[in-house]
């Protein structure tokens, strides 16, 4: 995995709430055994305005000008700002492979679904969550100067860049550490095999039938 | 010893270690897997030259991707058109053939939906952890056990360690009293629940329902309910175990026997919260006054009962919700103010994880019996959970039913809930659908959907629009 330090780079506001992981990729893309090549597909429905198939060449598509993402000023992004309950719905890890493909690694909200938060520290992103007030401000200054960016600095967990000073967030310090080190959890777990294998002989006493072969 | 909520209980029996850093390693006693989001984590295993863990508590099926069309399914794999959906469900096949994982195939009477087929098999038990790269996993929650959905790195994190690191969710209760009306089912209790708590209300809690009208509910129902947590942001529903439980699970396939199963049902009474339990969250209904609901907007929070008005975003102060509503219409092609009964509908999908087992199928037959749909649809089609669930329907001549009300009886899987095989919407369709979702496109692009029990999806069938039910039973 990816590991993630500090990232500076512009914000692109996406101004509404429950964005969920069907609108972040819809499901024609999810029949890809792959992980990687998400990132045209990427809020496909909002962003271009005619149908999206897989295996479609997206280049020459119609692109809807109003969608956040094809406006210039946005170009380049690597933050995205958003609202209430990102990511919900399907558990779909396709949404941040399409994110991190796209080249979003931090989104920033009021809060997140679970699963999709989840999901994220697996794949290099950073998910802060802001109070409302927080998230409302960083809103205005993104509409209001045109090429606005910020610095995201997880080892000291805050953002910099705002007009109303640093900004502190807090991230759990075991997903932090895997982030900040691009750390595999599988091979972490996999330290702790003496210890699976320890509970697994108690159960295997009290709960016989889940060990029946 | 304090008292402890049923999901404390599951969770504490199920911690393998608990961090300085407050991370928690649990471990998992199932994993169910999909055509879907495996392929990458199989994918994982083979990079980094590992093995499952332990083969026995892994169990797949395909049945997103999987065509639903007697014509395509009699021919097997080689009969699937769709040729990326077909790579997905071969991509199954041989990862659980090298891997030596139990899959029942496309073709195996035993296929079917994730959701439907762990505990119609007893392989999802009471007491267990449940996990599978799918959000509606919190379906077996129902059996009193802990489930919950997960993502593809997690699919491989537990395939290679048979654990998930995890943070405990807090506790919330959600407590329906009394007794539900006539034509008022599990589907429409858990639409009235998401309506009241949000869809986000549940995030970071683990739901227990719990009451009269959930002691009352047959298993099928407590299925309906707990798979839609997640739409009300919880990845966690669950009800305690009782002897409705108990009897549901005996002599199922996967379930224990002799004096296993005595053994087994001994450890699951204790499997309720405490009497003194705390909750961080209590939320309380009044099941007598829930209708049947029916969701006219894009979210499942945007519910109401079936006899009521569309919202009026001018009736909404908050700012950011009246965006919400006024863009929710637009997509959805309604009025301010219409009522939901004069919603013309051009399909009807009876289906899903949500609402394809037989006893919703039994309430969708009760209400098309003698009818015929209205010759205004386009397409109703029911599509059974599972090849045991179609036979089960077939033996009680509700395929029967189906048919001569001119309603398609289909072969088993996801189908029309999330559109991946050929089973979709048109643009600007609207479509009353028994599944779990009304997102944008979910079922199809610009298709419109509205979430709704299988009754009401019938009579709804027979009217051409919203009608309420309880005045055709």
């Amino acid at each position: 995995m990816q590991a993630f330090t500090q990232l500076t780079g512009v914000v692109a506001p996406l101004d509404r709430a429950n964005v969920d992981t069907d609108m972040i990729i819809p499901k024609q893309f999810l029949k890809s055994i792959k992980r990687s090549g998400f990132g045209p597909n990427l809020f496909d429905e909002l962003r271009y305005l005619d149908e999206g198939k897989p295996d479609m060449d997206n280049s020459g598509r119609p692109l809807n000008p109003e969608f956040v993402l094809n406006q210039a000023r946005y170009a380049g992004t690597n933050i995205l700002l958003a609202r209430d309950n990102f990511g919900c719905g399907s558990s779909r890890e396709h949404a941040p492979w399409a994110l991190e493909d796209f080249g979003i690694r931090c989104v920033i909200a009021p809060s997140f679904a679970d699963i999709f938060y989840n999901n994220c520290f697996k794949n290099g992103i950073l998910p802060i969550t802001l109070l409302d007030d927080q998230v409302d401000a960083l809103f205005e200054e993104t509409f209001a100067s045109e090429g606005f960016e910020l610095t995201i600095d997880l080892q000291a967990e805050v953002i910099r860049g705002a007009k109303g000073g640093d900004i502190a967030f807090s991230i759990d310090a075991f997903r932090r550490h895997c982030l900040l080190n691009g750390l595999d959890d599988i091979g972490l777990t996999l330290e702790q095999s003496d210890a699976i294998r320890a509970y697994e002989s108690k159960r295997k006493q009290q709960t016989p039938w889940l060990f029946a072969e | 010893m304090a008292a402890k909520t049923l999901y404390d209980k599951l969770w504490d029996a199920h911690l393998v270690r608990q961090q300085e850093d407050g991370s928690c390693l649990i471990y998992i006693d199932r994993q169910l897997l999909h055509e879907v989001t495996s392929p990458q984590a199989f994918e994982g295993l083979r990079i980094a030259g590992r093995q499952p863990w332990r083969l026995d508590t892994n169990l797949a099926t395909p049945d997103h991707n999987v065509p639903t069309t007697s014509k395509e399914r009699t021919v097997g794999v080689d009969g699937i058109e769709d040729p990326v959906s077909k790579i997905q469900v071969v991509t199954l096949d041989e990862n659980c053939d090298h891997f030596g994982i139990t899959e029942f195939k496309m073709q195996d009477e035993r296929q079917g939906i994730v959701h439907v087929v762990g505990p119609e098999q007893g392989a999802t038990l009471p007491g267990m952890t449940v996990v599978c790269g799918d959000s509606h996993t919190a379906t077996h929650g129902a059996l009193g056990a802990l489930a919950h959905g997960i993502g593809t790195s997690e699919v491989e994190h537990v395939l290679a360690t048979q654990c998930l690191i995890q943070k405990k969710s807090k506790n919330m209760l959600v407590r329906v009293d009394g007794e539900l009306g006539k034509g008022v089912t599990a589907k429409d209790v858990v639409l009235a629940i998401i309506g009241e708590i949000g869809t986000a209300g549940g995030t970071g809690y683990a739901i227990e329902f719990a009451g009269k009208v959930f002691e009352d509910m047959s298993m099928e129902g407590r299925m309906t309910v707990c798979n839609m947590a997640i739409e009300g942001g919880a990845r966690v529903g669950m009800v305690a175990v009782d002897q409705t439980t108990i009897d549901y699970v005996k002599g199922r396939p996967y379930a224990p026997t002799g004096e296993q199963w005595d053994l087994a049902v001994a450890a699951w009474a204790d499997l309720h919260s405490d009497a003194d339990a705390e909750f961080d969250h209590v939320v309380v209904l009044d099941g007598s006054q829930i209708a049947p609901q029916v969701t006219w907007g894009t979210s499942p929070e945007m519910v109401l009962p079936v006899f009521a008005q569309v919202p009026n975003p001018s009736n909404e102060k908050d700012d950011v919700k009246a965006a919400g509503i006024s863009r929710a219409l637009e997509y959805m092609g309604l009025d301010a103010d219409q009522n939901i009964t004069d919603i013309q509908l051009d399909r009807v999908f009876i289906g899903s994880c949500t609402n394809s087992r037989i006893e919703d199928l039994r309430d969708a037959a009760a209400v098309v019996k003698g009818r015929k749909v209205a010759s205004t649809l386009k397409q109703a089609l029911v599509v059974p959970g599972s090849g045991l669930v179609k036979q089960q329907a077939e033996a009680e001549g509700l395929d029967k039913i189906f048919i001569e009300a001119g309603i398609e009886w289909r072969e088993p899987g996801c189908s029309m809930c999330l559109a991946m095989n050929a089973d979709k919407l048109g643009n600007g369709e609207h479509c009353a659908s028994t599944s779990n979702r009304n997102f944008e496109g979910r079922q199809g692009f610009g298709g419109r959907t509205h979430l709704v029990s299988p009754a009401m999806a019938a009579a709804a069938a027979v009217a051409g629009h919203f009608v309420d039910v309880r005045d055709m039973i």
